[in-house]
């Protein structure tokens, strides 16, 4: 059997790689593509009973009368439109606290401690990542809860006298969970970066009479704005489709996306509804990876030219 | 030479911060899981809450799936996806780069869409959600993964060894066998890892494809954290970090030999 599979390989070399791709991109072929087109044609039908979807009767009918943009149409109405500024704000404060919390200590690393050092802080940046979401989330719940750690240690010495209730179920405590889950996914690319920064560059400019301010702007960042951006795309992209963090650590007011979504599939059962808003995720997230890869690949060339 | 001081000074601080504020609610939740008390005072040592969470069924049958939905997934996106990143790796072909795009797509479109889309594709298929549809949908969105992590090791590799195998008389198969797979052996361990850790840990997909019975522990944690928190969960969470620093140590040591 595998000695015949080699020689129709030897006679046919072109085959080779389609074989070994094959049993993978039929997978997601069948569990990831073709459940997203079927999410499409979803997106442009009307909610039926029991979380199914309602027959078209008059197919011409409902094309005529764009009844079929109904879902994408009503995603645009205000209460809706909230959820997404909420989201976009969220992750926005998310990726740009990551990034000025993340770049000082990426910087720390790559450059300032003993080479021998710098694999143990950096597994040390990882670790997190490797532990459960799901738990590290919780933690915040333990700690800001109104019987938690920073209520009760605030009300032993004295400071207040009740327990600050807005603590958790607040956009304060979703916007730091989030921040604390991302931070690992900015610090590693932009140490990446910094790591591969020509410090002769840094002395040149001081040489020149540039400040450490100076310096900093001029020469340093632009010269890791790759692994900046690198960090921004890896944070921003989870968080603007966060949903266990502003679920667990959110009130009812900080609904985002994903809770909409969710909602939609397990509470309104509306599967068509639910599905043009992840579209309308889908592509927001596509749009920039678009824009960011067209940047990424014109920076490349620009450092080979 | 004093702003250079103060701002390794700062550089210094800041990053200890950092790892401070990484850590801490790891090592809170860890030191309360022994307390006595429900609540965050501290009330002596205990393990009560060990004992509690031994004897609770749901919970031990909820770890059950859990092991037997990462481990399915896990061989079988590894086995996958390691024969697709020698295909991507290796050759040059008609419709590479669109592959190469496809294959990063379930890592870069936001989990909830996949989580969504794979409820109306079981819907429609009338396929009763159950264990089974969740290991479908972690062994599919485990792929990805494997892929790209298996890759990049292959990235490093040396042809020349292969074509001394073939030139002592091997042929493709013993050559495979024999050298690639044991010099890519650490990069397939670490995709399985990363498969594991996240199959192990995915919360969003599994609830909206997991069935009756078919209940998974973030499952599980999330509803008990959702109604109500108790110190079983800390417990719960500190006996889940064990796995955790194991893959770690492993993961650690098979970097350290391949260099």
């Amino acid at each position: 059997m595998s000695e015949a599979l080699i020689r129709v390989f030897q006679r046919f070399p072109s085959l080779r790689p389609y074989a070994l791709i094959f049993l993978a991109l039929a997978i997601l072929t069948v569990f990831f593509f073709f459940p997203l087109l079927i999410m499409l044609v979803y997106s442009f039908a009307q909610k039926g009973t029991y979380g199914l979807i309602k027959p078209i009767d008059d197919l011409g009918q409902y094309l005529t009368s764009f009844e079929w943009l109904s879902n994408y149409v009503r995603s645009f109405e205000p209460i809706y439109l909230e959820i997404y500024a909420r989201s976009l704000w969220m992750a926005v404060i998310t990726t740009l606290l990551c990034l000025v919390i993340g770049y000082p200590i990426a910087y720390y690393i790559s450059l300032k401690v003993k080479p021998s050092w710098k694999n143990t802080l950096l597994t040390l940046v990882v670790v997190p990542f490797w532990t459960s979401f799901l738990i590290r989330t919780y933690a915040w719940i333990v700690i800001l809860r109104s019987e938690g750690l920073i209520n009760h240690g605030l009300i032993a010495l004295g400071w207040i006298d009740a327990p600050i209730e807005t603590l958790l179920y607040s956009e304060f405590a979703v916007m730091l969970g989030l921040v604390y889950g991302e931070l690992p996914f900015m610090i590693l690319p932009l140490y990446a970066s910094i790591e591969k920064l020509d410090t002769a560059l840094l002395e040149a400019a001081s040489d020149l009479g540039a400040n450490a301010f100076w310096t900093f702007v001029k020469v340093t960042i632009p010269a890791t704005l790759p692994g900046i951006l690198a960090g921004v795309i890896l944070v921003f992209i989870p968080t603007i489709g966060a949903f266990i963090t502003p679920d667990l650590l959110g009130g009812a007011k900080s609904i985002l996306v994903g809770n909409l979504v969710q909602n939609q599939f397990m509470i309104a059962r509306d599967k068509p509804f639910g599905s043009a808003i992840c579209f309308g995720l889908a592509a927001f997230v596509l749009v920039l990876l678009f824009f960011y890869a067209r940047y990424s690949t014109r920076k490349e060339k620009a450092i080979f030219v | 030479m004093r702003t250079r001081k103060l701002s390794r000074w700062f550089l210094f601080s800041e990053s200890s911060f950092v790892y401070l504020f990484l850590y801490a609610p790891i090592v809170i939740l860890v030191i309360y899981s022994f307390n006595s008390s429900r609540y965050a005072i501290w009330e002596g040592f205990s393990w009560k809450w060990y004992e509690i969470l031994l004897k609770d069924q749901l919970i031990l049958r909820s770890l059950k799936n859990t092991l037997i939905v990462a481990l399915t997934a896990t061989i079988a996106s590894t086995v996958v996806g390691t024969i697709a990143a020698l295909g991507m790796q290796r050759f040059e072909f008609r419709g590479k780069g669109v592959l190469d795009g496809l294959f990063y797509l379930p890592v870069i479109i936001p989990e909830i869409v996949m989580a969504a889309s794979l409820v109306i594709f079981f819907g429609f298929i009338r396929f009763k959600l159950g264990l089974a549809t969740v290991i479908l949908a972690h062994i599919a969105f485990c792929i990805s993964y494997v892929i790209i992590v298996v890759r990049a090791r292959l990235e490093g590799f040396d042809r020349t060894l292969e074509e001394a195998s073939m030139d002592l008389g091997a042929n493709e198969l013993q050559t495979f066998f024999r050298v690639t797979l044991p010099v890519i052996a650490p990069g397939i361990i670490s995709g399985a890892l990363l498969a594991f850790t996240i199959s192990i840990d995915d919360y969003i997909i599994t609830s909206f494809v997991a069935g009756v019975g078919s209940t998974t522990l973030p499952l599980q944690i999330y509803s008990m954290v959702k109604t109500k928190v108790t110190p079983e969960i800390n417990a719960i969470s500190t006996l889940l970090l064990i796995p955790t620093i194991l893959l770690i140590v492993i993961s650690d040591r098979l970097q350290r030999e391949e260099k």
